[in-house]
């Protein structure tokens, strides 16, 4: 464990000289769009009654808090592994001190809950603060966000470490992050779907996410344990399957 | 002054007991010992079956050309790698179940730079010294110190992109030696360095070389392996071709000189002819005639003897590089 | 949505690193188009489409009919085509002049290269511009027909709202050469990325300006993805007036100052 914290260090320390760039992205952003979507569009929304007596903002907050978990885990799990594999090396010299494969992967995953909890805890302070939070289940939603992210981040850090250019993280992003954020649930139940493309949103971890986040924090959309428990189980498998690959490939590349 | 502190105790590693057997070994036994040691990645293989025995406080090199084996032999002895087959005893542990146990005893120089841009020049060296599990405020003394022996302190706080090659070369040598390491690895220390630069650094691998701490080093500078090594091996195909100081190298593998005959717009095939049973061997060259010899001034005087004008003749004593290009051949594996 | 700008700088100027130097510097951008490149400029395309399916048919579904200034009521989906055509020829055409530009400027050095060659300063600006009026205009037209198969709006009108497009295209275009010259560092990416992020989102472009608080609405009416969204739909939507002809005389000053600018400060930066 004492390796995994020392590599979990390293990431702190260089996190303090990047972490305001991070902050734009990981919290500036998501704030405006709750503001400049939810507001705006969700007087209109309100006024359709589609929703029933659930108000708009209060409905992408926790899909919004979801997906903002997802570009986290996005952007800690790409260009930067990619990076300490084949620009700063790092991982190199890593690997060349006691620290085994899986310390190394370890703190990498631990540095990455830690922003997901903070970004996370952040976005409740700022939307309570325009009331969308309706339960102190919301507590939940942290849990539910590092899970998503792990989900997410784990099965990026294999395809990171086998890929040979960086050209690839654009593609995913425009051909797998920005649909699943879009047709995930986050803006619009997955109902309204055409079967095929629901089918999709039920495969990607997003979707699964957002339930639970949206039972924590909005009463009317609650679910059973058993089912509760059903989402929790697949988004673990993702982080399983996603951290068994990501160990595999990290080993292939780094010992050889 | 001096940073290392020698002998000492095995130092207490995140690793726990499995670093501990080691220093249980004879004092006289091999730091590294190795048997038919061989390294094969699908049908190519790369070391195939090499015997080599490095004794403690020893500075011993690999040389060879691209592609003969040396990094892949450094990557074993790193235990970043597997042997495929034969024997490979590091510190009388055995690198396939005690791996972490041997790593937290070396001390890895690189040959591409892999220090973290985001931290400064010290955090490089206390983060990699937190991986050893060296507890924070021990690291921060013992980088410091490291820093002032590669003569980096004023740049403590300065980011790493700005460096020179030579300072980051120098700054990834002190990030090896954090640990105190039994043995220092280095692959290639001074490729791509300037003249300045690759003395400051040889200087500094000299100092730690009388401070007694064992170095294995890659280098196909023969200038580099003639001032660092008490003993080299010669690589080639992944195999060791020759093995001894570099000194008994030269005498067994070359003359003691060398004379160099250049003869202008001359064919050299014609004029290698016209010197035949001189010297005791004779290359050509794209440019000039080498003519091998233990006195060269006496051979120079008989190519002048035969009525042959060379353009320009250079008699010089023999170096590394004339038993490394005639062991491993002339043509350029790259 | 943090999406669309929250991937960090360097994506798209990395990838045309390994391209060779031209002197001619449009056909330079198109014989950048190799390997995976190709797929990053193909998926500008789908990005656009994909917030009109999510937010204007999807979100559209929630919401009633929306009553444009002419008192018409139109679906959410007519509302929202217009910004998504906008803003996408906002955001191609920033990111051509900004984010490739300032690489291939302060990192690849290339235009060194270019201006020993003797091009003048302006003319690599405007073949920059060029290429990115090429790719964009690539995009609207597709979009456009998109919104026509869609019945969001009628061929005459998209055959108008083209040339409006391209129009937008040219004035972001020359807004990002003037404000490239102006960069120093990628951080300033981040900042100018959530600028970016704020005009995609406040423009009239999800809702109208109308609904925003008075001084809310005066600052949006300043900046210019309000005019672009402006023209471009009062064009799809069918409901010429004449102050469409305002918010197209703005597009036309801003692109007119941002070349200016561009071409005077290019020099001063690039010939020292």
């Amino acid at each position: 464990m004492a390796a995994v914290l020392s590599v979990l260090e390293t990431d702190l320390m260089a996190y303090r000289r990047t972490w305001r760039a991070s902050v734009l992205s990981s919290f500036v952003l998501p704030t405006l769009f709750v503001l400049g979507f939810g507001l705006s569009v969700g007087s209109f929304v309100d006024r359709g009654g589609q929703l029933g007596p659930v108000h708009y903002l209060d409905f992408i907050v926790p899909g919004m808090l979801a997906s903002t978990a997802l570009q986290v885990a996005f952007g800690e799990s790409s260009f930067p592994v990619f990076s300490k594999f084949e620009w700063i090396r790092t991982y190199h010299a890593m690997v060349a001190t006691p620290l085994r494969v899986v310390d190394i992967l370890g703190g990498d995953l631990l540095f990455l809950l830690l922003r997901l909890l903070t970004t996370t805890v952040v976005f409740l302070a700022v939307t309570s603060a325009f009331h969308a939070v309706h339960s102190w289940w919301a507590i939940a939603v942290l849990p539910v966000a590092g899970l998503l992210g792990i989900a997410v981040a784990a099965p990026i850090f294999a395809f990171a470490a086998r890929v040979d250019q960086d050209g690839y993280f654009p593609m995913l992003m425009r051909f797998v992050v920005i649909p699943m954020s879009l047709f995930a649930g986050v803006f619009f139940p997955i109902d309204r779907l055409p079967e095929v493309l629901r089918w999709l949103a039920y495969i990607s971890p997003l979707w699964h996410a957002v339930v639970l986040c949206r039972a924590a924090t909005l009463p009317g959309f609650g679910v059973s344990v058993l089912t509760a428990v059903g989402h929790l189980a697949y988004l673990a498998a993702w982080a399983g399957a996603g951290f068994w690959l990501a160990l595999r490939a990290f080993r292939r590349r780094l010992v050889i | 002054m001096s940073p290392f502190r020698r002998p000492r105790p095995a130092p207490d590693q995140v690793t726990g007991p499995v670093g501990a057997t080691g220093g249980a070994q004879a004092p006289d036994a091999p730091m590294i010992h190795a048997r038919g040691l061989v390294k094969r990645f699908g049908d190519f293989t790369a070391v195939n079956g090499i015997d080599v025995d490095v004794a403690r406080g020893e500075s011993f090199g690999f040389l060879g050309p691209n592609g003969a084996g040396k990094s892949s032999t450094m990557r074993m002895i790193g235990c970043v790698s597997q042997p495929t087959g034969g024997v490979l005893r590091i510190l009388g542990m055995d690198p396939r179940r005690q791996g972490t146990g041997i790593r937290a005893r070396l001390g890895v120089c690189p040959q591409q730079d892999s220090l973290d841009p985001e931290l400064s020049v010290k955090e490089n060296l206390v983060s990699y010294a937190r991986f050893f599990g060296i507890p924070r405020r021990v690291a921060k003394a013992k980088a410091d110190e490291l820093l002032e022996f590669v003569q980096l302190t004023e740049r403590a706080d300065s980011k790493v992109e700005p460096l020179s090659g030579g300072m980051k070369r120098r700054l990834t040598i002190a990030r090896a030696l954090v640990n105190d390491p039994d043995i220092v690895l280095l692959d290639e220390p001074t490729t791509g360095l300037d003249p300045q630069a690759r003395h400051l650094v040889w200087e500094r691998l000299f100092r730690l070389k009388q401070q007694g701490v064992t170095l294995v080093l890659t280098t196909h500078y023969m200038d580099e392996a003639e001032q660092l090594c008490d003993r080299l091996v010669v690589m080639d195909g992944g195999k060791i071709v020759a093995e001894d100081s570099p000194r008994a190298l030269i005498e067994r593998y070359s003359t003691r000189e060398v004379v160099e005959l250049r003869f202008g717009a001359a064919s050299l095939e014609d004029m290698a002819g016209k010197l035949a049973g001189l010297g005791e061997r004779i290359e050509v060259l794209p440019d000039r005639i080498l003519l091998y010899a233990f006195d060269g001034d006496e051979a120079a005087e008989a190519v002048t003897g035969r009525g042959l004008t060379p353009s320009g003749t250079l008699v010089r004593r023999s170096t590394l590089e004339d038993v490394f290009l005639h062991l491993t051949g002339r043509t350029l594996v790259d | 949505m943090a999406l669309a700008t929250s991937f960090g700088p360097g994506v798209l100027g990395r990838l045309d690193g390994s391209v060779k130097r031209s002197g001619a510097v449009t056909r330079r951008n198109i014989s950048a188009l190799r390997s995976a490149y190709w797929l990053v400029v193909i998926s500008g395309f789908f990005e656009p489409l994909l917030y009109l399916l999510s937010i204007g048919v999807g979100v559209g579904g929630l919401v009633n009919k929306m009553a444009l200034p002419d008192g018409r009521l139109v679906d959410y989906a007519v509302f929202v085509a217009p910004s998504m055509l906008a803003s996408s020829a906002m955001s191609g055409a920033l990111a051509e002049t900004t984010f490739n530009f300032f690489g291939k400027m302060k990192f690849m050095k290339l235009y060194d290269g270019v201006l020993a060659t003797p091009v003048r300063p302006m003319e690599v600006a405007l073949g920059e511009l060029t290429w990115a009026m090429i790719r964009g205009s690539l995009y609207s037209a597709a979009f456009l027909v998109i919104m026509v198969v869609m019945g969001l709006t009628s061929a005459g009108w998209a055959l108008l709202a083209f040339p409006a497009s391209l129009l937008v295209g040219l004035s972001f275009g020359g807004l990002g050469m003037a404000l490239s010259t102006f960069l120093t560092s990628w951080q300033d990416f981040d900042v100018l990325g959530t600028l970016q992020f704020a005009l995609f989102l406040f423009s009239g472009t999800f809702a109208p300006v109308s609904s925003y608080p008075e001084a809310v609405r005066l600052l949006i009416e300043a900046t210019p993805l309000y005019h672009a969204v402006e023209l471009i739909r009062g064009l799809t939507t069918g409901s010429p007036h004449p102050v469409l002809i305002g918010h197209a005389a703005y597009l036309v000053v801003m692109g007119i100052l941002g070349l200016a600018v561009a071409g005077r400060r290019m020099g001063r930066l690039l010939l020292k």
